[in-house]
């Protein structure tokens, strides 16, 4: 299944007017292709690094899959209400997520420069209202799950079938907060839901059992998957019984290894 | 952890009180506005009509005991266009998921609708932990939240009405207790309920029987006020006698002793704020054994502004 949009696309930049704290939006079309290849070299223009920190990286192969493969999402319609929602709860080293928004035409990654800086729209946490195609904003951890439970909720209420993917990390399950929101997404049924554990051995004490088991007896589908492989992701993705709320966890190399 | 089994409170005169009539409206206002969603905590569901709500049953959310969840679906629904209605006791709806109030609301730029029962001791007997009177302080914390603070079911209802079309965001703090008489309170302005020479009493919500009572043959103008953010300066400069300002709000004391501050900033004044204190009591009892000790009885009332009153 390949369902993104096509690019070229608009490149939407918006300019923040600090004398008097409006905002303009300047939208500029460009007919520039990015790839996956050229991801690094984009988040390169944040870190001014040619390395990156390995909380961004760990993200960056699901990224692109859902940016890529997976998402209904059109920078040209960031409206849209029958759009794909996608919910990066955990927000922490967002300059992969800023590369595959630029890659994907949502972002000038003109923009990518200022990064983090007080005339910037990218913060090392991301703004929904600040950044186009963000749909939440993020940092504080444990919050996006129970974002996501209600906005599945309010596009069925609206008879809407979008897909909601939400994206924490191992560690950020150590919120109880999560808790609250799997165990009702899968009372619930919100079969338009999915969530995606990115997995890199940073939780403080261990998930004995393993993490999906956590979402498997709250009554979601899970899969466990190869973070870097884009193919088993896209895969993953896919799977689920669509009765039900799905889980994805997405396995990648231990953080600081 | 939220106790579920508080009775909705007893009205003094046998009719309905807040909370009931919002239980009784709720599905009405559900059916009129579809953008409108009922969110729950468990608390409050028992008193639905099933009848009632069964036409609109798919916009009637229990998230049962789970107050976190309670606002993030809430910011949720908010972020899908819906307008979220959420319910519960004052501290389970501001004070257990601040943060959510904070972030999955404020931060995202959304707005909702929360409706809190048990004011600051309307059940006594359910202790500290069911007792609200911090929730109107901490929303000052916040950025843009309306509150407001009716003394009359007619008032809740026409508050509450009001609300649902916006996209903001909006506190409506239902009381156990209430006046004799509903008062227009559509404007958010504050009204004038007795016009003197003197100081000003400004009476919030519930409290303004009790304080007309309490001041009924002293030289002041009483004010009303069921909307309290934002704070009608302009009402309070326009009608200000002498510059002594009594603050009489059912929720923690001086909760809105700045406001008044930054109301009269060119004008030296004093201002003495009434309410319940930040103590825990420890006691159980009564709404009316609660009020007198936080003097918020027309004796205690009555005694505090005449002494006050008196020190000029």
């Amino acid at each position: 299944m390949r369902t993104g949009y096509p690019v070229p696309g608009p490149i939407i930049r918006r300019a923040l007017d600090l004398k008097s704290g409006s905002g303009v939006t300047v939208v500029v079309m460009t007919s520039v292709s990015r790839g996956f290849a050229d991801l690094g070299r984009l988040m390169t223009r944040m870190t001014g690094d040619e390395k990156h920190g390995p909380s961004a990286t760990s993200t960056l192969d699901v990224l692109w899959v859902l940016y890529d493969r997976v998402l209904r999402v059109d920078p040209a319609r960031l409206d849209d209400p029958d759009r794909d929602r996608f919910l990066l709860s955990k927000g922490h080293g967002p300059m992969a997520y800023y590369a595959v928004l630029a890659a994907k035409g949502f972002l000038d990654p003109a923009v990518l420069d200022g990064f983090g800086g007080y005339h910037s729209l990218l913060g090392h946490h991301p703004d929904r209202t600040l950044v186009p195609g963000v749909e939440i904003g993020a940092g504080s951890l444990g919050h996006g799950l129970g974002l996501a439970v209600g906005t599945a909720l309010g596009l069925r209420i609206s008879g809407r079938t979008a897909r909601v993917v939400v994206l924490t990390g191992d560690a950020e399950l150590d919120e109880g907060s999560n808790m609250e929101a799997i165990q009702y997404a899968g009372r619930a049924g919100l079969d338009r839901l999915t969530a995606v554990v990115v997995d890199n051995d940073s939780t403080t004490t261990g998930w004995p059992g393993g993490i999906a088991a956590r979402f498997a007896i709250e009554g979601w589908s899970t899969v466990d998957v190869d973070g870097r492989d884009h193919d088993a992701l896209e895969r993953a993705f896919a799977t689920g019984t669509g009765d039900r709320p799905h889980a994805v966890v997405a396995h990648v190399e231990k953080k600081d290894s | 952890m939220t106790t579920v089994l508080a009775p909705a409170t007893v009205p003094t005169s046998g009719t309905e009180d807040q909370r009931q009539r919002f239980y009784r409206v709720l599905p009405e206002l559900l059916a009129e506005d579809p953008r409108a969603v009922a969110v729950f905590a468990v608390v409050g569901t028992g008193y639905l009509d099933p009848d009632a709500v069964a036409p609109v049953r798919d916009r009637v959310v229990d998230v049962g005991i789970r107050e976190q969840l309670l606002i993030g679906a809430a910011g949720g629904l908010a972020l899908a266009g819906l307008r979220p209605i959420v319910h519960t006791f004052a501290p389970f709806l501001v004070e257990r998921p601040f943060e959510q109030l904070k972030l999955d609301i404020g931060h995202q730029g959304s707005g909702a609708v929360l409706v809190s029962a048990g004011g600051s001791h309307d059940w006594p007997a359910g202790g500290e932990t069911h007792m609200g009177r911090r929730d109107v302080a901490l929303l000052d914390t916040l950025d843009g939240w309306t509150v407001h603070v009716p003394g009359h079911p007619d008032e809740a209802e026409a508050l509450l009405r009001a609300a649902l079309p916006g996209d903001d965001r909006v506190y409506l703090r239902l009381g156990g207790t209430s006046n004799a008489v509903a008062r227009p309170v559509a404007d958010g302005r504050m009204q004038v309920l007795r016009r003197g020479f003197g100081p000003t009493v400004i009476a919030v919500g519930p409290l303004a029987d009790r304080v007309l009572e309490a001041t009924a043959d002293l030289d002041v103008t009483v004010l009303y006020a069921a909307t309290v953010r934002p704070f009608d300066a302009a009402t309070l400069r326009a009608t200000l006698g002498e510059p002594d300002v009594v603050l009489v709000e059912p929720y923690l004391r001086d909760t809105s002793t700045a406001e008044v501050a930054r109301a009269l900033r060119g004008t030296r004044h004093r201002v003495l704020g009434l309410g319940p204190g930040p103590a825990e009591l420890r006691r159980y009892g009564t709404v009316t054994d609660h009020d007198a000790a936080h003097g918020l009885d027309v004796p205690g009332l009555r005694h505090a502004i005449t002494t006050f009153v008196g020190a000029r």
